[in-house]
């Protein structure tokens, strides 16, 4: 036996003897996710004893150095434990941008002393973070961020709007460009800051979406005091944070895929609502021949996405190429969205009074139209793929 | 973003340094040109062979070296990319791969010669415009311990002058498998000239005498070494197929950064742009799943045979793009003789109809889900 086989077999024993039946299920949903925070409420004694146990062995965040709460598993032992958990249908412990974003940004450009002030918090899911980067006039074009930190000797005073801050209602710390130098050049005058969003001067609202769900908010910041030991990295170099971190969240977008959950039902409902002609065929030829084409996009995806984390396991970057796994990540779901409603047809036309008639495939439907504009547009991505990967000339 | 051992790198490097150098797009210029009946440089069919890759699927008993069909499908990819001509898909995938699911003395005869070279052996399968081998005519009536056999096949690859042919019939409600001697008074072959320039015949068999050990299987195995030799067919020629696609995008990513309108590379433009890196993405999945369908088929998974189809359907969809990009981006000499463009959507167009296209295979797909 092998060192990965008796780690297979301690973690297998140890899931078994620890992972609460409750949280092993074989599909999850949204309202499964356990965010953490402050402001968390636990749903189920299940879901908190599940956060605890998982976070005591440093497993809510695997790949994480030990002495940050991390587990310190290298990526062969992260697979195996990934294998393992989906063995038995455990959900994850623990999701959060802290998680996703803020850690490997710390990791790789924090200091000693703050990833030891944030990383064991995130892994514990003490605190919640939300992203503080679009503005109202900042979208595509991120880098002309104008949310303003004047320098006042040991403290920034911040000023300013975010827009499009994910949770930012149910966060308790953000992690923040800010154009701290105002003299400088447009991508080398923004910070990346962290504070509180318990400090005086912050206020959020939430948007309300099409779909019926509000998962963003517009933040305000009306002379936030911050620290200046809470800039990460040197100041002036929140670009190539932000840069990096959306390298990551495009990653972790086209992730996604495995909490829609593949089909999202389309198949099923395509056979129950529509029913077979004589041939044994859909009988709706036109939409039939819309879903085949769906078909083997979807396993084309599928084959790409493991072979695109094949190749990160194995220690290569995706880099730009990030941007061709969102993009072909998001938009595949719109169709797959937009054809589970289309096969669904009258059905899924009405909802709850609550939900004020939107069903459970409008809100999909509705709410995936998002997915190519979050975490940079399908264009964005295009422009990427043509300037850093195919090397056709820009414009700037 | 697929990763490569250092076995597959090796080959893929010395594929595509060899088919460059022998075999680029110009040498498929001169057999048209030239206007030779075969199609296809024995010589070069001899070189390909002497470097190991038409026993690339033939086990070593048969004189092959058990490469697996990830091999094959490197080397066919650099194939597509430049355009050579040779009876590979027909002898070393098709045949080769019947004769190995068939074993016995047919493989212990043809298996050698294959892998030296010395032989080519084509399948003829389709009888309509379309490929679909779930309505074969073709019968074989019992006759005593054989069969009577007859046949009219349409676009039989590498069919014209070809050692021996392998016949889909219908034993009655049977599938059969003969390996045939084209040169038999009752068998007619027809040379037809194609779109790629590949050799390719219309066949007609009239009232063949055969016997048992004609068979290239007992009856009860046909079917089965039919699908195999499908699969492993269709893996393959989207994997050549792939390499075209690859090669005109390639090749048209260069012109966008040459050619200049307006005073500026037209790769500047946005609307270029986009569409030049939506195909990119769209070739990269394709890609990653025409190697997931080889691989399948080389671990014997049960989703071998589903992969291959979508891989067949998926890389027709976008090689298509490709090649219709690629004329359109090259504008007016696009449309030339003179650029290589039109020959790779020539035999785009043919790999597409060549064991069925995108519509034939997402209609099984469906199917096999219920739908």
């Amino acid at each position: 036996m092998t060192l990965l086989d008796d780690f297979r077999l301690e973690t297998r024993t140890w899931l078994e003897e620890n992972c609460p039946i409750e949280m092993r299920k074989t599909s999850t949903t949204e309202t499964d996710i356990c965010w953490g925070g402050r402001k968390w409420t636990f749903k189920s004694k299940a879901q908190k004893q599940w956060l605890e146990r998982m976070a005591s062995r440093g497993w809510t965040v695997p790949g994480w150095p030990k002495e940050y709460g991390g587990g310190g598993l290298s990526g062969d032992e992260i697979k195996i434990l990934q294998e393992e958990m989906k063995r038995i249908n455990a959900i994850s412990p623990l999701e959060s941008f802290g998680i996703w974003m803020l850690g490997p940004a710390l990791l790789k450009y924090g200091s000693h002393q703050q990833k030891l002030e944030h990383l064991p918090k995130i892994a514990r899911g003490e605190i919640r973070w939300c992203q503080g980067y679009s503005e109202p006039g900042s979208g595509s074009d991120l880098a002309s961020v104008q949310t303003k930190g004047v320098d006042k000797g040991d403290h920034f005073l911040v000023t300013g709007q975010k827009i499009w801050t994910s949770y930012a209602d149910k966060a308790d710390w953000i992690f923040a460009l800010v154009r701290t130098e105002p003299d400088a050049k447009k991508h080398k005058g923004i910070s990346f800051l962290l504070f509180d969003m318990a400090s005086e001067g912050v206020t959020t609202k939430s948007i309300q979406l099409i779909s019926g769900s509000s998962p963003f908010c517009e933040t305000f910041f009306d002379d936030v005091k911050v620290p200046m030991e809470n800039v990460v990295d040197e100041r002036g170099n929140g670009w190539t944070i932000a840069k990096y971190l959306l390298t990551h969240e495009r990653e972790m977008v086209s992730n996604l895929d495995a909490i829609f959950g593949g089909s999202a039902g389309l198949y099923e409902a395509a056979l129950e609502t529509i029913g077979l002609d004589e041939t044994g065929r859909l009988d709706n030829p036109l939409l039939r021949a819309e879903i085949g084409d769906f078909l083997i996009d979807e396993m084309a995806f599928t084959t790409h996405l493991a072979a695109a984390k094949d190749f990160h396991r194995a220690g290569n970057q995706l880099g730009a190429r990030s941007a061709e796994l969102k993009y072909l990540g998001t938009e595949l779901n719109k169709r797959r969205q937009s054809l589970v409603v289309q096969a669904g047809g009258l059905e899924t036309l009405s909802g709850s009074e609550e939900n004020s008639g939107i069903s459970k495939q409008s809100a999909s439907w509705l709410r995936s139209k998002g997915n190519s504009i979050e975490g940079g547009t399908s264009e964005i991505m295009l422009s990427i793929i043509s300037k850093a990967v195919l090397g056709l000339p820009s414009l700037g | 973003m697929e990763l490569f051992n250092s076995e597959e790198t090796l080959l893929k490097d010395s594929a595509a340094g060899f088919m460059s150098e022998n075999a680029p797009v110009q040498a498929l210029r001169n057999i048209r040109d030239r206007k030779a009946p075969l199609c296809f440089n024995k010589e070069l069919h001899k070189s390909l062979a002497d470097m190991g890759w038409f026993g690339m699927l033939l086990p070593e008993e048969a004189g092959g070296y058990d490469f697996g069909h990830r091999a094959a499908g490197i080397v066919a990819e650099e194939m597509g990319r430049n355009l050579t001509a040779s009876p590979f898909l027909s002898t070393a995938v098709l045949s080769a791969v019947g004769l190995r699911h068939a074993s016995g003395d047919h493989l212990s005869e043809w298996g050698p010669q294959i892998a030296s070279g010395d032989a080519v052996i084509a399948l003829a399968i389709d009888e309509g415009a379309k490929h679909n081998p779930v309505r074969i005519k073709a019968t074989a009536k019992p006759d005593g311990n054989g069969f009577i056999l007859n046949a009219k096949k349409r676009a039989v690859f590498d069919g014209f002058n070809a050692d021996r042919l392998i016949v889909v019939a219908k034993a009655e409600e049977q599938t059969a498998l003969f390996i045939v001697n084209p040169t038999a008074s009752e068998v007619m072959v027809e040379r037809s000239s194609m779109l790629d320039s590949r050799n390719a015949a219309n066949i007609e068999i009239t009232n063949l005498h055969l016997d048992g050990k004609d068979l290239l299987c007992p009856l009860e195995k046909s079917d089965d070494t039919l699908r195999a030799m499908l699969r492993s067919g269709r893996a393959v020629a989207a994997s050549e197929q792939l390499g075209i696609a690859k090669e005109v995008t390639e090749r048209t990513t260069t012109y966008l950064n040459e050619r200049k309108q307006f005073g500026v590379p037209i790769g500047m433009f946005q609307a270029l742009q986009h569409r030049m890196a939506d195909l990119y993405c769209q070739i990269e999945e394709t890609s990653s799943l025409v190697s997931a369908s080889l691989r399948a088929i080389d671990t014997t998974q049960d989703s071998a045979d589903i992969l291959s189809r979508a891989a067949k359907a998926k890389v027709a969809k976008v090689a298509r793009t490709a090649t219709e990009e690629a004329v359109q981006i090259h504008g007016g000499i696009g449309m030339t003789d003179e650029v290589d463009i039109g020959l790779f959507m020539k035999r785009d167009r043919v790999l597409t109809e060549m064991l069925g296209d995108c519509a034939h295979h997402i209609d099984f797909l469906l199917r096999n889900r219920g739908l």
